[in-house]
């Protein structure tokens, strides 16, 4: 029954998180991205451990603020730890979080990080999250945030954000 | 002060100093795309300095914060390479100088995953996949710049003659540092050495570019010696903490 008990606190506390988003990407749960790295309850603690997407990542006071503003909010006393290691990387980001990329206008990493090398052509798989065109051009390495670079699309003119494969 | 941590904070001090000179280009862009991209590797390197200091108060042990480190040193006390002190000059003289500096982080902090010092693997683990992006986005450009309009080329030239010389300062073993790599805390310089300039010679052979000659001049930084750049950088960058200690915002 205590197992049961620990694993329904767990899942309520799981379900807090899913809905804390990241505020650079406000349709994206902090979850969904791979930000939270695990979670234990302990002595009426809830220790939740988060890592950076990058290092100067700005976003990461916010998030730490908006978890424990939510979980405090259902009564629980969280802490909030940030580990650096493993490092976070865009594998990590969940499938769902992908078409939720796309209906904010930016579009998810086409590649898998380990296939990312410098001389590596970083414009194929792109697609346009608006219009799915695959024929874009780059302009720029970085967009609004580190995580992203800028692109345009060719065929619907549009410029979009692209979620960096890092 | 420990080599370890002269170690640390000669990694922390050049990404910190680093990062301010990329700041400055913040609303002087040639273009808006590059204002952002300029201001998001200062980010970055910021953001790597700050984990480097925090590592380098829990090495001294004094309770120094990254703040006290960042704000509450004169410049013999920084450690940062030369180069990343020096005054912005145009375009050129920033790629060029982010071409040295991201190529050599890039091949450090892949080095320094197997330090024997757990924690700068940790950091290098991080800082080793955005140093990428700082490579290809200065790669590009010092290969448009070369193979562009004889007014790109002339000013991409002038930036090699300029900074070539100091990069000499990257890998030059000082006695103080001689620890570390005893101790499998610092990477080879020798291998580091050869792999950046193979990489670096490549940058310029497909921009069309000549190797500049090697010269006799050594820069200081990594010792406390810096040129007068740092100083001017400093007044200004410290200013606010220095004149309201213990300010928030």
């Amino acid at each position: 029954m205590v197992v049961v008990a620990a694993t329904r606190a767990e899942q309520a506390v799981w379900d807090i998180l899913n809905t804390v988003l990241d505020p650079e990407l406000p349709a994206v749960s902090i979850v969904e991205l791979g930000i939270v790295r695990g979670i234990e309850l302990r002595e009426g603690e809830v220790i939740v451990t988060i890592t950076p997407t990058y290092s100067g990542c700005p976003a990461m006071e916010a998030i730490q603020n908006d978890i424990r503003f939510a979980l405090k909010s259902a009564e629980f006393t969280p802490q909030v730890l940030t580990v650096l290691s493993p490092a976070w990387s865009s594998d990590w980001i969940a499938p769902s979080a992908r078409s939720k990329l796309r209906s904010i206008g930016i579009a998810p990493p086409a590649h898998l990080a380990s296939k990312i090398g410098v001389r590596v052509n970083p414009m194929l798989g792109i697609e346009c999250p608006l219009c799915a065109s695959a024929s874009i051009e780059k302009l720029s390495e970085f967009g609004s945030t580190a995580c992203k670079a800028l692109y345009r699309c060719l065929a619907c003119r549009e410029p979009f954000d692209y979620f960096k494969p890092i | 002060m420990s080599a370890h941590l002269r170690y640390v904070l000669q990694l922390a001090d050049t990404n910190l100093v680093w990062s301010h000179r990329l700041s400055e280009w913040c609303g002087h862009g040639p273009v808006l795309e590059e204002d952002i991209a300029l201001a998001n590797m200062g980010l970055d390197t910021l953001g790597q300095a700050r984990l480097l200091y925090a590592h380098a108060s829990t090495l001294e042990n004094k309770g120094r914060s990254e703040d006290d480190f960042a704000y509450f040193r004169a410049a013999p006390e920084y450690l940062n390479f030369t180069i990343a002190e020096l005054a912005n000059g145009d375009y050129a003289h920033t790629m060029v100088r982010n071409l040295f500096l991201a190529m050599y982080f890039k091949l450090l902090w892949k080095a320094q995953l197997a330090s024997s010092d757990a924690v700068l693997g940790e950091i290098a683990a991080k800082a080793v996949k955005e140093s990428t992006y700082h490579v290809r986005h200065a790669t590009d450009w010092v290969v448009r710049f070369g193979d562009s309009t004889p007014e790109a080329r002339l000013r991409v030239e002038a930036a090699l003659a300029e900074l070539w010389r100091f990069t000499t300062e990257f890998f030059s073993i000082i006695a103080e540092n001689a620890p570390i790599y005893a101790a499998g805390i610092g990477v080879n310089l020798r291998e580091l050495e050869a792999q950046w300039t193979e990489e670096i010679h490549a940058v310029l052979n497909e921009a069309t570019l000549e190797v500049p000659a090697t010269s006799a001049f050594r820069s200081t930084g990594k010792q406390g010696v810096h040129s007068e750049a740092l100083s001017v950088l400093l007044a200004e960058m410290q200013s606010l903490a220095r004149a309201h200690p213990g300010a928030k915002w």
